[in-house]
């Protein structure tokens, strides 16, 4: 008998050492989601399959708008200058510029400008023999040219700022109304373009213009050089 | 002295309303990169030097485009220009490859307009001759012509209206035909005595040679024989040449 009380109380203390350990386990599995038991309870293993989609895609539809690129390869502007008319003092030029970028080396090039021619010496000298009328001292010029953009480059104002530049060599033919007379004129020169923005150039440019005059009896060939400051805007 | 003034000021005014519009938000065109990478130059042209790369797969913006160079700007706001070589690889956002509407020399027949300039002789004269034209078909187009003639001894202005047939419009080098009818403005030399001004109606008949150059260009060279149906008992005959004309087509 002492020995199966013994057994008894051994049992028993087993058992109250095992059992609420075992409980602790079953805690986990208590704590199941009932959500997919009740939801296999709800939906029926066989028969018709819902309409639902498997899956929802979720796909942002992109709105495209196929714009046009916005090209800008013409270049239009304006320019103040000095124009040395042969015998005829130098005076101020201000013309108009249109120009059409072919590719990044060439260019296409029309310039309108307008000057007025001052005294020769002789006019001056011997006071008051004139040798043009009034009117025949109007300057005008026009040109079609070519362009070439020799140099591009940068340059560099201070430490963080870069501009783009081009150096290029212009080379045209126009017309010179002046003395009263038009004159075919051959006109050359090269300028340097600097792009403070991607729309916006300043220009200098050094131009010679070229033609036959016979005004004092002979003929004879006239250079006229011409310096100018423009600005233009690509559109 | 007002005058360069008011020019400068249509100008500032040009600049104030087109300028800062080429910047605008609303119409942005955005692109995928399929190359493997593009590189970034800084400015228009392969002088300037290369300074950002963008990988495949990134989404760009097309700022602008001139000639043949496209200024990009990337999401982290880094703008720079990259060659038509590299853009033809690059994608729309649905997939498709980037539309550049090239007008090359397989479509430029589908272009119906065309406008130049040419240099050349009238009976001695120096002529600037400024022309554009209108294609009906392949083969046949209209075309205005406006001639400014400055000579030892006169001036003059014509404009001109014709037709003009190519022959063959798809080889590079073609020869064409023209037929019209103009007016002439004739100022002798100031130089001269008895000098009038004539005003005269002209018919022509000539031919040509236009030669594609590439993209949208073509050069031209061209013959014209002028009847100059003037007031007195005979009509005169002038030559007419344009040694050299550029031309292109948009």
């Amino acid at each position: 008998m002492e020995v199966s009380r013994l057994r008894l109380l051994f049992l028993i203390a087993l058992a109250a050492t095992t059992l609420p350990g075992c409980a602790l386990f079953r805690r986990g599995e208590a704590s199941l989601p009932p959500a997919t038991t009740e939801q296999n309870a709800a939906e029926p293993v066989t028969g018709e399959p819902s309409d639902k989609p498997i899956i929802e895609p979720q796909v942002e539809r992109r709105e495209i708008k196929h714009t046009r690129i916005d090209t800008e390869d013409f270049e239009v502007g304006a320019y103040v200058g000095i124009l040395s008319i042969e015998d005829f003092e130098s005076n101020v030029v201000y013309g108009a510029r249109l120009a059409y970028h072919l590719t990044e080396d060439f260019f296409l090039e029309g310039t309108y400008g307008r000057s007025r021619a001052g005294r020769t010496s002789y006019e001056n000298l011997s006071g008051s023999a004139d040798l043009l009328t009034d009117s025949e001292r109007d300057y005008t010029y026009y040109a079609l040219s070519a362009g070439w953009n020799a140099l591009p480059g940068e340059i560099f104002l201070g430490k963080n700022r870069a501009y783009n530049t081009a150096f290029y060599l212009v080379a045209g033919i126009g017309n010179t109304t002046f003395a009263g007379d038009d004159r075919f004129t051959v006109s050359g020169g090269f300028g340097y373009r600097i792009l403070p923005a991607d729309w916006i150039a300043v220009h200098f440019d050094v131009r010679d213009h070229v033609y036959d005059i016979d005004l004092l009896g002979e003929k004879k060939i006239v250079n006229n050089l011409e310096a100018h400051l423009g600005l233009s805007i690509f559109f | 002295m007002r005058r360069p003034f008011t020019l400068f000021g249509l100008l500032l005014a040009f600049i104030l309303t087109v300028g800062p519009g080429s910047a605008r938000a609303d119409d942005v065109h955005k692109i995928l990169i399929a190359d493997p990478f593009i590189e970034l130059h800084t400015g228009p042209g392969r002088g300037y030097p290369v300074f950002h790369v963008i990988e495949r797969g990134r989404e760009v913006t097309i700022v602008k485009r001139r000639t043949d160079w496209f200024e990009l700007r990337t999401d982290r706001g880094v703008q720079g220009w990259a060659p038509r070589e590299q853009m033809i690889a690059t994608l729309e956002p649905t997939g498709e490859p980037l539309d550049l509407q090239e007008p090359a020399r397989e479509n430029y027949m589908s272009r119906r307009w065309q406008a130049g300039v040419a240099g050349g002789d009238f009976a001695g004269a120096s002529m600037i001759s400024v022309f554009g034209g209108y294609a009906f078909s392949d083969n046949l187009s209209i075309e205005l012509t406006f001639n400014h003639i400055i000579g030892e001894f006169s001036n003059g202005y014509s404009a001109t209206l014709g037709l003009m047939h190519v022959f063959v419009p798809e080889w590079r080098l073609s020869p064409y035909f023209t037929l019209g009818t103009g007016w002439m403005h004739t100022e002798p030399k100031s130089t001269l005595v008895q000098s009038i001004d004539r005003d005269d109606q002209i018919g022509y008949v000539g031919g040509g040679l236009q030669f594609y150059l590439t993209r949208r260009f073509m050069l031209r060279t061209e013959y014209r024989n002028n009847v100059v149906f003037t007031s007195r008992d005979d009509n005169e005959e002038v030559d007419e040449w344009k040694y050299l004309g550029f031309a292109f087509f948009f």
